[in-house]
């Protein structure tokens, strides 16, 4: 399997540059690019470094305390795993259709979610770059310097995230890490009192996402050179639609379309999704590749998130997110649109959207029910099995739960939306090291183009990584007593392990 | 109006290793207070701002970590920030006793490789444990992190809420001895 700029024909003869850690993403990679002695670029590659086994610890464990350890997995985005992994096991124990109250709580906690996922990426993370340029001063882009330079911004994303905080503080309990779904149902409803408060502040929030799809359209069609070039690439796109082909971030079935836009597939219960998608392994990155089997490793890679979302649904089906899909739609002339900085626009849509559902299930009775919870009659032999996906708020979010009779995880298989869209960032960054880099002196903001290109895709790396230079070989953490209590080598194969 | 600013403001920096970013996230829960602590403070490394060294531009007065040690990699990121920075806090369950991550300390890390990258469904034909040497080594067990520098402070939480850190942040910069009163205390 080749893929341009991939891997280096002598990576010996090469000079090496890391980009170490990637900033201002939510956990940790790293690039590196590797060059010859006129600056041209022969290799690139998004590494991710984290690995944690959560497929593996989870095995023996109650299935009932999956869904608020899985969320463990994400700081920032618990509630999708936390709900995916509810949405799984509601299958599992033969579930077919949860409360109204139920629905509509875990629907207002995942739209919370998105809300303040989508305005911490846009503000805190990516705005710098947008409003003062991608080789701007260093110690000015972050959300301090926006803060100082454009105030009235920065507020209005702090305030942003914060109400969809508190939308997932009263449906789970907790802003972060919280209990709110359980197979079956949720384990509380709104009050009377927590949704006047939440009510109170609704029409500013879809009043200020509005406003933030202004900012990004404006950014992005005044400089339509460097928005529509930066980072381009034709690919296949995925996500769940709902039964009318309209956007839904909770529940639908799965639809793919080619670069041309043209549908792979539609309406696919995800329940198969193993009969959709294959996973590849690279010996670089602890990042599996996922690709469509239909269309085989080389073609069959596909773009998922907001830009994917957008083009994939028929519809929204709220008012002013609509009429800014219908806009941004237009901007394409009848082709999709695939550049990179067009994530920035489409999320600013889905941020709107949210703001507009949260509304609206605000203002839905149901809210306050107290029917929280739901029987099945789970399914028949050993085991029990049920996938959940949802569109977390970086895409497509797969979780895939065996549970023995006993009621203990036999299996789990998770496929995390930013691991979708592992080849899309790969193939994003060597578009902007070609088209960029190529031939250059390496500066610090020509290397931020690089984490631009990244940060557009929003990924979600959790986890750690470090070092400019040389990697260990070697590693020892010893204790106060001088005992050796860990330690970590490599030999010429990969991984060794002392006795 | 900076002019009438006398003291200099405190540097900080912050990482996350083996944690999932909630700690990270749950100090934005600080909400428009962090308005009020970037005049108070100055932020060297973080996931915030692009500076990729802590102590790259003199001493830290505090470094903030989340998570616990996992692979090789976390081990020189915290031998960094013990260098460099003059009181360092571990920030969350990760960081405190390991945390969820740990919950692989009782399976051998092999295993768990192999399962996960070579023998589990759904993985495409010549799939093997990526082993490049620009990835950094797993250590066979997640470790706390005061197994491996000495830690100033412990903030206990699954994360610990913006408030106590907010408390925590704001008694350190007024020069007192931190302390978190029973409702901020929690380690859900």
């Amino acid at each position: 399997m080749t893929y341009e700029l991939e891997t280096a024909i002598h990576p010996e003869k090469l000079r090496r540059v890391a980009i170490d850690p990637v900033s201002r993403v939510e956990g940790h990679g790293k690039v590196t690019i590797l060059l010859d002695d006129k600056n041209q670029v022969h290799q690139v590659r998004l590494h991710i470094v984290e690995f944690r086994g959560f497929e593996r610890f989870i095995q023996g464990r109650p299935y009932w305390e999956v869904p608020v350890m899985v969320q463990r997995l994400c700081g920032i985005c618990p509630v999708s795993h936390h709900l995916a992994a509810s949405k799984a096991l509601d299958v599992m124990l033969g579930i077919k259709h949860l409360t109204p109250t139920a629905e509509k709580n875990r629907k207002l906690m995942h739209y919370g979610q998105m809300l303040q996922s989508h305005a911490l990426h846009f503000f805190h993370l990516s705005s710098p770059d947008l409003l003062f340029g991608f080789d701007s001063e260093v110690a000015k882009r972050n959300i301090v310097g926006v803060a100082a330079a454009h105030p009235d911004i920065a507020k209005k994303g702090v305030l942003l995230r914060k109400y969809g905080q508190e939308v997932i503080r009263h449906t789970a309990g907790k802003r972060i890490h919280g209990t709110g779904a359980i197979p079956g149902g949720v384990n509380k409803s709104l009050s009377s009192a927590e949704r006047a408060t939440l009510l109170k502040d609704a029409y500013q929030m879809v009043s200020w996402a509005h406003d933030a799809v202004q900012i990004i359209k404006q950014l992005y069609t005044a400089t339509p050179e460097l928005y529509d070039v930066f980072g381009t690439f034709r690919s296949n796109y995925m996500s769940i639609v709902a039964p009318d082909g309209g956007l839904d971030f909770y529940h639908g079935a799965l639809r793919a379309r080619d670069a041309d836009g043209k549908v792979i597939f539609d309406q696919i219960d995800y329940q198969g999704y193993n009969d959709l998608i294959e996973e590849e392994v690279r010996p670089w990155s602890y990042m599996k590749f996922p690709f469509l089997k239909q269309l085989g490793r080389e073609n069959g890679w596909y773009k998922v998130g907001p830009l994917a979302r957008v083009q994939n649904c028929d519809h929204i089906p709220t008012p002013l997110a609509e009429a800014e899909r219908k806009e941004f739609v237009a901007y394409g002339k009848g082709q999709p649109i695939h550049a990179t900085l067009a994530y920035h626009w489409a999320r600013m849509i889905e941020m709107l959207f949210s703001a507009e559902m949260i509304k609206e299930l605000l203002h839905d009775d149901d809210i306050e029910g107290s029917d929280l919870m739901t029987t099945g009659t789970r399914q028949p032999g050993v085991e029990a099995e049920g996938v959940g996906v949802i569109e977390a708020p970086r895409g497509t979010l797969f979780h895939h739960y065996r549970v023995g009779e006993d009621d203990l995880v036999t299996m789990a298989n998770l496929i995390v939306s930013t691991t979708n869209n592992n080849q899309a960032m790969n193939t994003a960054v060597r578009e902007v090291a070609k088209k960029y880099l190529n031939g250059k002196e390496i500066t610090e903001g020509l290397l931020n183009h690089i984490e631009v290109a990244i940060r557009a895709y929003d990924p979600c790396l959790s986890c750690a990584t470090h070092a400019l230079g040389q990697m260990p070989l070697e590693i020892a953490i010893v204790d106060a007593e001088g005992t050796v209590i860990d330690e970590a080598t490599r030999d010429h194969r990969g991984l060794t392990r002392p006795q | 109006m900076a002019a009438a600013i006398t003291t200099p403001k405190l540097k900080v920096a912050t990482t996350s290793l083996a944690g999932c970013f909630g700690c990270h996230m749950s100090f934005l829960d600080i909400d428009e207070r962090i308005l009020q602590l970037v005049e108070l403070v100055e932020f060297d490394r973080s996931p915030l701002t692009d500076i990729k060294h802590c102590g790259a531009n003199g001493l830290c007065d505090l470094g903030i970590i989340e998570g616990g040690v996992c692979n090789a990699e976390n081990v020189h990121v915290l031998r960094e920030f013990r260098k460099n920075c003059k009181i360092l806090v571990a920030m969350g369950a990760c960081a405190v006793n390991g945390g969820l991550p740990a919950q692989r300390n009782h399976i051998d890390l092999r295993d768990i490789l192999e399962e996960v990258y070579h023998t589990s469904p759904g993985l495409a034909q010549g799939s093997q444990i990526p082993n490049d040497p620009e990835l950094p080594l797993p250590l066979n067990k997640v470790h706390p992190i005061h197994e491996v520098v000495k830690i100033d402070y412990f903030l206990p939480g699954c994360p610990p809420s913006g408030d106590a850190i907010w408390k925590f942040l704001t008694d350190l910069i007024a020069g007192r001895t931190p302390t978190l009163s029973h409702e901020l205390m929690h380690y859900d």
